[in-house]
């Protein structure tokens, strides 16, 4: 499983007084089992991005091909497209509608032609991989659960379709520490449970340090960086200069290297901080 | 697809028409509106169009972005046409069955759909021309002479405000929505009428929770910044006539005076 993008470009409102080049000549290739990162300023193109990556949009030119299958070319089956490909939007609560969680989860599922006893054990699955306990909520309405658990069931409905790469845009957005931790927590484990691709958008730098492989960086519309982690966060003014950030690790490593003479770390994690910090106290010992 | 939509929307630009106080718009579309009733011939709306399409001319909105209002309401155009072609007696042109097309019908439906193609066009200007904020301040100011009346004016104006600023957020909210459903698999085009009215529920849903959210959003941040109504509040930009307006006003009244003399063009 695959998914590969050669020179995509996108204008919003072509022709129009407000006409806009969101993607400009963007190429990108994520292979399969990654989790990768999408960070970028607001406007950069990132949801535009995302978009196309299941033919919700359509490229003014440009290619997308998924698994070895060209989707802009208009020959596309989208609805299987939309089956190898979830998306997950920003708020998705906000796309809730039915009686009780169980329905909800049904939607995507059912329009995809699964039923009876296949479609309860889809459902349960769903639910309990987001982290959720099936028997408790399935004939809750989901208007009645707290924000988390409702972006948690959102999840679910997209997982029940049991996609090949699953794209979250801001999953973690306007959440609670503890909701943020089992929103991330359930991402590892649905990138270790299923070798699901995982690629996600998120502005918290050290969400994407800690979870990521690899890095895409967005930038008026184009990649404008993209590694390891350790190669992006290196970049520290440049991606200053974009509105971006490093985590609040490295600016700490940084601040220690430069007062402590002998110094260095290039660790991204808590974790590894706590390491380097250990080693250097024992090799001064 | 829903944004397509242009009637209603504001063209931005820096033309006389739309430097022109909104209350001379408001005043010059609704005398455009009697006078299109006026016409009684063809040749009145030949002037109503002359006249129309020498102020979309100085306005420099582009001929296309106007008429792409019309594509909106082509259907009811089309129904207008229709209705009007069947439902006249007179000298019989063509016939079948229970259906016949009269030469008094044909010219009847052509004149109700000139009619209504001005009309819209007319109306489009004002929006197209004034910024909503302008045509509401406009809109109270004309109406604060009824207050006395017990017309509402402050608050009719404030329910227009916020109804024209809150269609583009629950546009977009609508189409955030119908992508979400999408990416789950909904398919809204194929099926019959029962079919494809079941499948706006997944849509409906979600976008009548959101209006309720955005409504009560809305009220909470009015009320902390003490909104009270409109009895004694000023506003941060007086409008006022100027010298364009009384030009238009000329214009206007002469305008009106070749429309009624047109009624007597034989």
């Amino acid at each position: 499983m695959s998914i590969e993008i050669n020179n995509l470009r996108y204008v919003y409102n072509p022709g129009m007084p407000g006409e806009t080049v969101a993607l400009n000549d963007v190429s990108l290739t994520i292979g399969d089992g990654e989790m990768v990162g999408i960070i970028g300023h607001t406007g950069s193109g990132k949801s535009t991005l995302l978009q196309h990556m299941n033919g919700l949009l359509k490229p003014a030119s440009g290619d997308v091909f998924v698994d070895g299958q060209c989707i802009t070319d208009g020959k596309a089956n989208l609805v299987d497209i939309r089956r190898k490909v979830g998306l997950v939007f920003q708020y998705p609560e906000y796309q809730l509608f039915e009686e009780t969680v169980a329905k909800d989860v049904a939607f995507g599922p059912r329009n995809l032609g699964i039923e009876g006893e296949e479609l309860d054990k889809t459902i349960q699955e769903a639910i309990e991989i987001v982290g959720l306990n099936y028997n408790e909520i399935q004939n809750s309405s989901p208007f009645e659960l707290s924000g988390g658990m409702k972006r948690r069931v959102a999840i679910a409905g997209v997982i029940a379709m049991r996609p090949s790469v699953l794209i979250l845009d801001e999953p973690t957005a306007g959440l609670d520490p503890t909701a943020h931790r089992e929103i991330l927590s359930m991402i590892r484990r649905i990138n270790d449970n299923r070798e699901i691709i995982i690629i996600f958008v998120s502005h918290n730098m050290d969400d994407i340090a800690n979870m990521c492989s690899r890095v895409v960086v967005m930038d008026k519309g184009k990649v404008s960086l993209e590694g390891t982690p350790q190669e992006v966060f290196a970049q520290g003014r440049l991606l200053e200069s974009m509105g971006l950030d490093v985590p609040p690790v490295v600016h700490i490593m940084n601040k220690i290297s430069d007062e402590v003479s002998g110094f260095y770390s290039s660790a991204l994690t808590i974790d590894e901080a706590a390491k380097d910090i250990r080693e250097y106290i024992k090799r001064k010992k | 697809m829903i944004r397509d939509i242009t009637l209603g929307q504001y063209f931005p630009g820096k033309s006389p028409i739309h430097r022109l106080d909104a209350r001379t718009k408001i005043i010059a579309t609704f005398m455009f509106i009697v006078e299109m009733f006026i016409v009684n011939n063809f040749w009145g709306f030949v002037i109503a169009g002359i006249g129309l399409f020498t102020v979309i001319g100085i306005s420099r909105v582009p001929l296309k972005f106007i008429f792409r209002g019309l594509t909106a309401v082509f259907l009811i155009i089309a129904f207008t046409f229709i209705i009007n072609l069947f439902m006249f007696d007179g000298r019989i042109l063509w016939h079948w069955w229970i259906f016949k097309i009269t030469y008094e019908g044909l010219i009847r439906a052509c004149f109700m759909v000139i009619r209504l193609v001005l009309l819209i066009l007319g109306s489009s200007i004002l929006t197209l021309c004034t910024k909503p904020i302008a045509l509401t301040d406009g809109l109270e100011k004309l109406l604060r002479p009824f207050s006395r009346f017990g017309v509402p004016s402050h608050e009719i104006a404030l329910m227009m405000t916020i109804a024209l600023r809150f269609i583009p957020t629950l546009m977009e909210e609508t189409d955030k929505i119908i992508k979400a459903q999408q990416a789950r698999g909904a398919d809204f085009e194929s099926g019959n009428i029962l079919r494809r009215a079941k499948s706006l529920i997944p849509i409906l849903v979600p976008l009548f929770i959101s209006s309720f959210r955005i409504a009560q959003e809305l009220a909470l941040a009015m009320e902390a910044r003490c909104y009270h109504g409109g009895d004694g509040r000023t506003r941060m930009n007086e409008i006022h006539f100027n010298k364009e307006d009384v030009v238009a006003a000329v214009w206007m009244v002469a305008f009106l005076g070749i429309i009624i003399g047109s009624r007597f063009i034989r």
